[in-house]
């Protein structure tokens, strides 16, 4: 019988297997970042052990970084020993380490697909949830906890109890104005925010292989929000392409022609069979945002907040009264009236060069609504200094929006980025959860084009909304 | 790691769907770099709130949370486990876990224990109409017990003896060492490296 895509990258890394236990799996890239890692350090310290493969080893700071002042000490101490602690420890154990005012630092899961240490058919982890980013190139990537961090540092394996397969197929076109932010909230909305539990989610169909290497990552990253183990597409000649020349893929040569030739075996047999399978009509999506507080809570834009008394299943009504209730809303009110504090648009979702892209497009020449403070904080250094290149910063500026330093950021508030309680959020990451922005803070999950587009009218809409009069400075005038 | 074996205490119903690791233990929390001092984290939010279930003076002391579907969603944070633990949690029964929390929480000694959601209303409503009764969780008969409720449950077979015996990964792992090196010899060269050796 045919083998899944994430079978096959699986086996090609089983260490050991053995009856009646799990695999070994091992690890071929192992990302670091300062919240999930000393505890690990300090778990080889007390051990006496070293980092087994600090060649397969690679560290940025992010979470806790500000995104204003970098030059400046961190006022928070807290934060600043963190970042201290991941320096001293790489330091320690030889890891290469990218900190804050480095080139190379940012979003650790925007960071190693740029460098291309992400490759088709690697085994990818981090002490994130949402190293499923790196599966959109066909690597089988999933986030671990610290304890895991601290095998793989030691070990360089994992040992992993099987997962099942779950194909996604996406067919058709999907719609203007509808981006891959909106496909991967319209499946969470539809398989549940356990939906994907014990799941690998394999990605295809013709909309998925028309999709950009950002907007596979866009979709992989969110697969996590599913419940899933990871989120995977097939490599393909978009994926070569992005590749091909990064600091770290092959070399052009002999090694470059293996790993294509590798690269192109990673696609799921025809006679496979997956364990579950969803099939979506592109067609039929439209611009998707969340109403509560999890990312599975989610409606098309044009529509209202749903009435909890409509959901059969009693844990679901329950859950959506809570929602509301933390979310200030009213069933029956239309999302599009839903007005907003703030927006922000960055994060390992949609933090990359072509977000930023589609949201400065909306934006261009039109400004901020009054009240409203929009935050454009890219996913690292490389895709500010791009988009700097570009002028892009130009357009945020001169609509009134902050240009800030690349990081987490706002994504989870662990720096000063955050909401005030009350404050209510369009926002281009991935949890809308309680305080997840900030104490009391409120989030609506959103694509970047429809973040733009809310920060222009001050309350949630896609940028088929804006009018010519939304326009005053001509375009092209930056 | 610590072994567990059996454990008999009081019970909490946490009668909430979805319960994400953020609202376990809040993303300010996370800036610690030791593994303890969690407790005070714990809930935190829900905690302000003197109705919370936490906060009830007859649910002091007690070391099983029964929780409601899909706890421990969302980010992958073991602080979230070792929060349950600082306070003095043993066990979390819920209908489901997510996956990297229910990980983290084995290779940390907390005993996630999966029963059916009829089984978990029935744990939920004895603790709520009888605070003082106690819960017995037996990983060695793979059982849950209390008056009137006896719920055998699964755990796989590897999972079950590595807590039982409160074994530690790594050096299991490190005894694989010849396959380790054996798998390293013939990994392709054009697989990515983060620096040259
Ligand atoms: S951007 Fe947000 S989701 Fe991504 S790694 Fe940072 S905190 Fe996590």
């Amino acid at each position: 019988m045919g083998r899944t895509l994430a079978e096959k990258v699986w086996d090609d890394h089983v260490v050991r297997r053995a009856e009646g236990e799990p695999d070994l799996l091992f690890i071929d890239l192992h990302l670091l970042h300062e919240v999930t890692s000393p505890q690990a350090f300090d778990g080889l310290r007390k051990a006496g052990r070293q980092v087994r493969r600090t060649d397969l080893t690679i560290a940025t700071e992010d979470h806790n970084t500000p995104t204003l002042d970098i030059d400046k000490p961190i006022a928070d101490p807290v934060s600043r020993t963190q970042l201290e602690t991941l320096r001293k420890n790489c330091a320690e154990f030889g890891v290469r380490l990218h900190p804050l005012g480095d080139v190379e630092q940012g979003v650790v899961h925007v960071v190693g697909p740029q460098l291309g240490l992400t490759q088709p058919g690697t085994t990818v982890v981090c002490g994130d949830s949402h190293t499923s980013t790196h599966g959109a190139f066909g690597a089988l990537a999933f986030g671990i906890g610290t304890s895991q961090v601290e095998h793989v540092l030691a070990t360089q394996t994992l040992p992993l109890a099987p997962f099942k397969t779950m194909a996604i197929t996406v067919e058709g076109e999907l719609p203007d104005g509808v981006t891959a932010k909106d496909l991967i909230l319209a499946i969470i909305a539809r398989i549940g925010t356990g939906g994907g539990q014990g799941y690998v989610l394999e990605y295809r169909g013709s909309a998925i292989e028309k999709l950009s290497m950002e907007a596979r990552m866009t979709i992989c990253n969110m697969s996590i929000e599913a419940g899933a183990r990871a989120g995977m597409i097939a490599p393909d000649a978009t994926t070569f392409d992005y590749l091909r020349g990064r600091d770290h893929a092959p070399a052009d040569g002999a090694d470059w022609d293996a790993a294509v030739a590798y690269w192109k075996t990673l696609r799921t047999d025809d006679d496979a069979v997956f364990d579950a399978e969803v099939v979506i009509d592109a067609s039929e999506l439209a611009p998707f945002v969340t109403w509560g507080t999890n990312p599975g809570q989610g409606a098309p834009l044009s529509s209202s907040v749903p009435d909890p008394a409509s959901y059969e299943d009693v844990s679901e009504r329950f859950a959506a009264e809570k929602a509301l209730e933390y979310m200030g809303l009213t069933a029956g009110q239309p999302l599009r009236e839903i007005a907003v504090d703030t927006v922000f648009v960055g994060s390992c979702t949609n933090g990359r060069i072509e977000d930023l892209r589609s949201a400065a497009a909306t934006l261009e020449g039109r400004k901020v609504a009054d009240g409203v403070r929009m935050l454009v904080v890219p996913g690292s250094v490389r895709v500010s200094l791009e988009a700097v290149a570009e002028g892009l910063d130009k357009v945020f500026t001169a609509a009134g929006a902050e240009w800030r330093h690349a990081g987490c950021s706002m994504c989870l508030g662990m720096n000063p980025d955050q909401l005030a309680p009350g404050e209510r959020s369009a926002s281009t990451s991935n949890r809308n959860f309680e305080g997840r922005q900030g104490k009391g803070g409120r989030t609506h999950l959103v694509s970047p084009q429809v973040a733009a587009a809310t920060a222009v009218l001050g309350h949630l809409a896609s940028p088929a909304d804006l009018s010519d009069a939304d326009v005053r400075t001509p375009a092209g005038a930056r | 790691m610590e072994a567990f074996t059996t454990h008999t205490g009081r019970a909490v119903p946490l009668r909430r769907s979805n319960v994400d690791t953020d609202q376990i233990i809040p993303a300010h929390w996370l800036k610690k770099v030791t593994r303890d001092g969690f407790e005070d984290g714990l809930f935190e939010a829900w905690r302000k709130d003197p109705a919370f279930v936490l906060n009830q003076e007859v649910y002091k002391g007690a070391t099983v949370l029964v929780a409601g579907p899909d706890f421990g969603t969302g980010s992958s944070r073991e602080h979230a486990v070792w929060a349950l633990q600082n306070y003095g949690f043993k066990a979390v029964i819920s209908s489901r876990f997510a996956d990297i929390f229910r990980g983290n929480s084995l290779k940390n000694g907390l005993l996630t224990v999966v029963l059916p959601q009829e089984t978990v209303d029935r744990l939920q409503k004895l603790a709520e109409t009888d605070p003082t009764a106690e819960v017995t969780v037996d990983l060695v008969g793979r059982q849950v017990r209390a008056e009137g409720i006896t719920a055998d449950f699964e755990l796989d077979e590897n999972a079950r003896w590595r807590l039982l015996e409160g074994l530690d990964d790594i050096s299991l792992t490190l005894r694989e060492e010849s396959s380790i090196v054996g798998y390293e010899a013939n990994r392709p060269s054009f697989k990515p490296r983060t620096v040259e050796v």
